[in-house]
């Protein structure tokens, strides 16, 4: 097997990374939220959060408070194992 | 991609890590502050609770009250200067005071500390006054233990520091205000110094 075997293309940006990143610690986070620890704009987030959505990888909550409208995201199973072999191999290529 | 690209990676996602899902900018002064107050209120409470040789406690006392508003005084202005200069640290920081990471943390300190506040003052109620000290620093250093996954910092181990001497406390009976003191004082003082000297060298 090759080194880089487990590398996720999905996961080779920067932005997408970072989602990931927060979001396996996090029960959930808000857009805002995210917006704010990742300090990108609004369009350039909801690209990156709508490529890791439609893989499965991320799972979107849509809801309302106090009438405003609230989308909160959630990393699925799939994500999150996804995301720890992709650690592992970024670990070993370093070595 | 080259091997320090990936490293610079593997940090960034630390950070991220930490910086979503921890409060970091818990302020090591604010606990070296604590520390002093509590010295300062324990000595208050001796002047006015213990009495001369020869008499009593007595807890319904007027002096034995000041005491216990003393220390409840001492606990509240150590959450406001905690609160003051970590809000202080954070705007340095560039983070907001009040925000998610803020929220869990106080939650999970909150849940012991509160039992135990309630705990300890039903048991107050009974005329059980013996084991005050050791419950306040035993509650305290499990509050400690279960907020220290919400923040950074070594906040796990003064937790688990004032558990061992709130048992300490409990085993040997009569010398609560001194194992106070050495819990809420000194250890304070010591753990906050430790972390004032982390804060300045990063």
């Amino acid at each position: 097997m090759g080194l880089i075997d487990n590398i996720n293309k999905l996961f080779d940006h920067r932005i997408r990374l970072g989602i990931m990143s927060i979001l396996v610690v996090n029960e959930d986070a808000d857009f805002n939220r995210l917006k704010e620890l990742l300090n990108v704009t609004d369009g350039n987030l909801a690209s990156h959060l709508k490529s890791l959505e439609s893989s499965k990888y991320i799972e979107v909550e849509k809801s309302f408070i106090d009438r405003k409208p609230n989308t909160r995201y959630s990393v699925t199973k799939l994500g999150k194992a996804e995301f720890k072999k992709h650690l592992e191999a970024l670990e070993k290529l370093i070595k | 991609m080259n091997k320090n690209e990936h490293l610079k990676n593997l940090s960034e996602i630390k950070q991220l890590m930490d910086r979503s899902s921890r409060f970091i900018s818990l302020s090591g002064l604010s606990g070296i502050i604590a520390g002093v107050y509590a010295i300062i209120g324990a000595a208050l409470a001796y002047f006015f609770t213990f009495p001369k040789p020869g008499s009593y406690l007595e807890t319904n006392s007027r002096n034995f009250k000041i005491s216990v508003f003393i220390i409840l005084f001492v606990a509240v202005l150590s959450v406001v200067t905690a609160f003051f200069l970590s809000s202080r640290k954070a705007k340095k920081n560039n983070e907001k005071i009040w925000d998610a990471t803020t929220k869990r943390l106080l939650t999970n300190f909150l849940i012991p500390l509160l039992t135990g506040g309630i705990y300890i003052i039903l048991n107050l109620n009974n005329q059980h006054y013996g084991l005050t000290a050791s419950l306040m620093l035993i509650f305290y250093g499990l509050s400690l233990v279960n907020a220290s996954k919400y923040t950074v910092g070594d906040i796990k181990y003064l937790g688990i520091a004032e558990i061992a001497v709130g048992l300490l406390c409990a085993a040997l009976p009569g010398y609560g205000l001194w194992f106070w003191i050495l819990g809420f004082g000194f250890f304070h003082i010591i753990y906050g110094s430790l972390m004032y000297l982390d804060e300045k060298k990063s």
